[in-house]
């Protein structure tokens, strides 16, 4: 009896999963943390020509050449700007490396599976393909972002596709 | 241990493919009327070595192969078969089918049964033509006559190899081999047949097997475990009727081979000893701890003398010598009479027994060959980059300290400026030592070409000399695998239409036989690589009407070096007739692009009458390029130094406007494109007025033009990274590198720079036109008007 209840409760457990909570303006959001490599300032970018606006340019991140897209641009926040407090998440999508600029990183948070609610069909900027729900913790929502399926989609032009 | 096995595959298909480029070279170096029994030996060990590991992995088209071709080279290395060019090419093709085979296998393929088949074919015939016997002696008899035409043939005629198909009870002793090996090789030899007993302690070993593979493959297996010189193989019963000579021949084979036991010596004197008699003869093993050690000498010296050497570190009484075989001898013969229970049987089998064991010296020189060359070591070449890249690192952070302490006072900070430059020198040293571990020497390309060459010639009907110059000159991996096809192709294009035909040759007052050179040499940080030949030369009439034939703008002031160039246009070809060897006008423009996609160019210098000279250019690496740091606004670029012809500042009358948006420079009578960076790239804040700016001429895939920069800023290495690894191709972008300050400059690529200017003014378009017209008035430029 007991054991069964144990067995339960660490499968739950095996479920929870650990976001890592940044934020963009006003909004709160949420990525996987085994995604995430690092947390770095904004500094040092160089500008790529051509490129779309929120692909801000790449940078050198001990040795290895890494593009930064300010995810503030991509979903048409009104403030963007760049200070001491402006951070660059380092992801790893697919094989690769990618900064994403946000306005800060406030905690890592452990979600289980019953807190994360199926996001609702909306919004022109940020389809829902690109979130893989909403997070309800208390009063807060956390928007969890698919960071592999945004990054890599085609409207972040980071990954040449072969159709291009 | 099917799982464990897979693990060697890698290491097998490398060791194989190092076995079978060997074996080509022996074999094109081979005198065919006076071979050296050296490099037939080489040659043998190669394909018995293959046949080894290909049996092991149980790769049974490669074992059977090789198998077959073993023997053959056995019987060649007898003398018994004389070698004639045609039987060397059989082999030639042999080493092909192997490499093919090999290939198969590494893909996780069956190979090609058909051609399985048919080479198994080919080398019996060969045999039975020349020596007049079969091949399949050996225990893949059994499978092998599936694919074999005439199993008729199988009672062979020469009893030798009759009686190495030994099916029956063999005697397998094992010398000095350690409990686990011999566990090991019990269980292997288990899989080969029945092990009846096994019996004996470390020195000497001997396991009873019913098995109907032949000796050969009972070897074969046990070459992986040990050593050819520790065990040895005879048929059961032999010994009842052959003892004597029998133990005569083992004597022979451990001739002067001792066992020596040291009792209770401490690990010091052991490590003296053993080195001792190092200087004595060939320490073959050794193993145990302080209470009792035992080393195995190979030396021609007396007992005594090994005696009196060691008794100068350690006392008589810690000292046993025993010669191999000689204690064991008498014992083993009453052991083998229990242990063999058919001895009638196997009498008259009694012949065979020389036969593994006089083997044993031919391979146990392997070994101790191969003792001094293990001075290498295989690394993946993601390791090898990966320091490369942390070496860059390091010169980057190097030269970032470099700039901090730059400002320092010489007197005050001595110590630390002393520091600095002594870092500054390491590193440079250790980023050259790194990088040069990326190079190997041109010889691994050049080696292919005797066998190119040499078919080429034949197939053609011309007598054609190759000779290579500069083989030592060093060039990155990565370039050296890549430069192997276009260099073939323009080794066969000389080959065909450069030499001519022997009786052309001679009427022209020329040496019959033709003469290719292939040369490799360093010119600053390139490699010239030339492909020269003593041939007709280039046909300047036949190039321009062909041309003209094609389509393609000439005139006949064209510069020789403009005409020569042609060749490399898709499509062309003058030779007369389309042979099997080249002239479908494919290839000599891939050549080209190959070659520009190495970072490199080609030059043709050609005199007719004399010959052509072909010279590949290419960048020693790919991994640095030699660059010219421009700024432009606030943005500091790379120009490739290779695509940099000169720069200028351009004067106002020097400059046209074309068509509107269009401007040329015109440099020395020749009216060049011009690109501004700034707008090809939308740099902010750059110098718009165009008599401000400085021309940097340009040259990318023989196109000219004038890149407008703001400022040159200085020349300087830099290491090449990749763009594509985290983002994208990104047009007029060939990389990205990491300056001195830790930032990331972008290298620019001259070709799609052009490409991006131009697509860039269509977009534009017509709207534009106007304004840029004016823009140009106000940049001062005053039309002619």
């Amino acid at each position: 009896m007991n054991q069964t209840t144990e067995a339960a409760m660490t499968a739950a457990e095996a479920h929870n999963r650990e976001f890592l909570v940044f934020s963009l303006g006003e909004e709160e959001y949420a990525v996987d943390i085994l995604k995430v490599q690092e947390i770095r300032g904004y500094e040092n970018v160089t500008r790529i020509a051509n490129a779309p606006d929120f692909i801000k340019g790449v940078t050198n991140l001990r040795g290895v050449i890494v593009p930064i897209v300010d995810l503030r641009i991509k979903f048409h926040l009104d403030k963007v700007e760049y200070g001491g407090q402006t951070v660059v998440i380092v992801v790893n999508v697919e094989d690769r490396v990618v900064g994403i600029v946000v306005d800060g990183v406030s905690d890592v948070m452990t979600l289980s599976p019953d807190q994360i609610k199926p996001a609702p069909e909306f919004g022109v900027t940020l389809s829902s393909d690109f979130l893989s729900g909403l997070g309800s913790l208390e009063d807060r929502m956390l928007v969890i972002v698919d960071i592999d399926k945004l990054l890599t989609s085609d409207e972040m032009e980071l990954v040449e596709r072969v159709a291009d | 241990m099917r799982m464990d096995i897979t693990d060697f595959y890698d290491t097998f298909f490398e060791e194989a493919e190092e076995l079978l480029a060997d074996m080509e070279r022996y074999l094109l170096e081979l005198d065919v009327d006076e071979p050296d029994t050296e490099e037939l030996n080489a040659i043998f060990r190669a394909a018995h070595s293959i046949k080894g590991g290909a049996g092991t992995f149980g790769f049974d088209a490669l074992q059977k192969t090789t198998h077959l071709f073993e023997n053959l080279l056995d019987h060649t290395r007898k003398g018994e078969l004389t070698l004639r060019r045609d039987i060397v090419d059989t082999f030639l093709e042999t080493k092909d089918m192997l490499s093919d085979q090999l290939d198969a296998y590494r893909n996780g393929d069956e190979p090609d049964q058909e051609a399985f088949e048919r080479i198994c074919q080919t080398l019996q015939q060969l045999a039975l033509e020349e020596i007049g016997q079969d091949l399949d002696g050996g225990g893949v008899a059994a499978p092998a006559a599936k694919a074999e035409p005439q199993p008729a043939a199988k009672p062979a005629t020469a009893p030798e190899v009759a009686t190495a198909a030994g099916d029956g009870h063999r005697i397998v002793t094992l010398l000095n081999v350690s409990e686990k090996d011999r566990q090991l090789l019990v269980e292997e030899l288990g899989q080969l047949g029945e092990v009846i007993s096994h019996q004996g302690d470390e020195q000497r070993y001997e396991v009873v097997i019913d098995s109907s593979d032949s000796d050969d493959d009972i070897e074969a297996v046990m070459c992986f475990i040990i050593d050819a010189d520790q065990f040895q193989i005879r048929p059961a019963g032999a010994g009842a009727g052959a003892g004597q000579p029998e133990a005569e021949s083992r004597l022979a084979a451990g001739e002067g081979q001792r066992v020596i036991t040291l009792l209770n010596v401490g690990e010091k004197d052991r490590q003296l000893l053993v080195e001792e008699l190092g200087q004595l003869g060939d320490v073959v093993s050794q193993q145990g701890d302080d209470a009792r050690y035992e080393v195995v000498l190979d030396s021609s010296i007396g007992n005594e003398d090994i005696e009196a050497v060691m008794c100068f570190i350690v006392e008589a009484d810690q000292l046993q010598i025993t010669t191999v075989g000689e204690t064991t001898s008498p014992e083993v013969d009453e052991k083998k009479a229990e242990a063999a229970p058919v001895p009638e049987e196997a009498a008259p089998k009694a012949e065979a027994t020389p036969k593994p064991v006089a083997k044993a010296p031919a391979k146990a020189s392997k070994p101790k060959a191969k003792g001094p060359e293990t001075s290498s070591i295989r690394v993946s070449v993601d390791k090898v980059d990966q320091i490369i890249n942390l070496v860059g690192e390091l010169i980057i952070t190097q030269s970032m300290l470099d700039q901090t302490v730059s400002d320092m006072d010489a007197v005050a900070d001595s110590a630390l400026l002393n520091g600095m430059s002594l870092l500054q020198r390491n590193a440079r040293d250790l980023q050259e030592s790194v990088m040069s571990i990326r190079m190997i020497p041109m010889d691994f390309v050049f080696s292919r070409f005797p066998r190119v060459v040499r078919e080429t010639a034949s197939k053609l009907g011309k007598d054609i000399e190759l000779v290579t110059e500069g083989e030592s000159t060093e060039l990155d991996k990565s370039l050296t695998e890549r430069i192997i096809d276009p260099l073939t192709h323009l080794v066969r294009n000389s080959l065909d239409h450069g030499i001519e035909m022997p009786d052309d040759r001679v009427a022209a007052g020329k040496p019959r036989t033709g003469r290719l050179t292939l040369s490799a040499q360093h010119q600053g940080g390139n490699i010239l690589i030339e492909v020269i030949d003593d041939g007709a030369g280039l046909n300047r009439d036949r190039l321009l009407a062909k041309a003209r034939e094609n389509g393609l703008p000439v005139s006949d002031t064209m510069s020789d070096d403009d005409v020569w160039q042609l060749i490399f246009a898709p499509g062309f070809s003058t030779a007369k007739a389309v042979t099997d060897v080249s002239g479908r006008g494919v290839g000599m423009d891939v050549v080209k692009r190959n070659i520009q996609g190495m970072g490199g160019h080609v030059e043709i210098m050609s005199k007719a009458g004399e010959g052509t000279r072909i010279r590949i250019v290419l960048p020693l690496t790919l991994a640095i390029l030699d660059g010219m740091s421009i700024k432009v606004g606030r943005e500091m670029f790379i120009l490739p130094l290779s695509a940099v012809l000169e720069s200028l500042q351009p004067a106002k009358e020097d400059l046209y406007a074309m068509a509107g948006d269009d401007v040329v420079l015109k440099v020395r009578d020749e009216y060049l494109p011009v690109v501004a960076v700034h707008e090809a790239l939308d740099v902010p804040d750059a110098k718009t007025k165009l008599t401000e700016t400085i021309a940097v001429i340009v040259q990318g895939e023989g196109r000219r033009y004038a890149l407008l920069v703001d400022d040159l800023v200085g020349q300087q290495q830099v290491v090449v990274k990749n763009l594509e690894t985290n983002y994208r191709k990104v047009p007029g972008v060939s990389a990205a590198t990491i300056l001195g300050d830790g930032s990331v400059a972008l290298i620019l690529d001259i070709t799609g720079l052009h490409r991006l200017s131009r697509s860039k003014k269509e977009v534009r378009g017509q709207a534009r036109t106007y304004q840029s017209l004016e823009a140009l008035t106000d940049k001062e430029l005053e039309t002619s008007s």
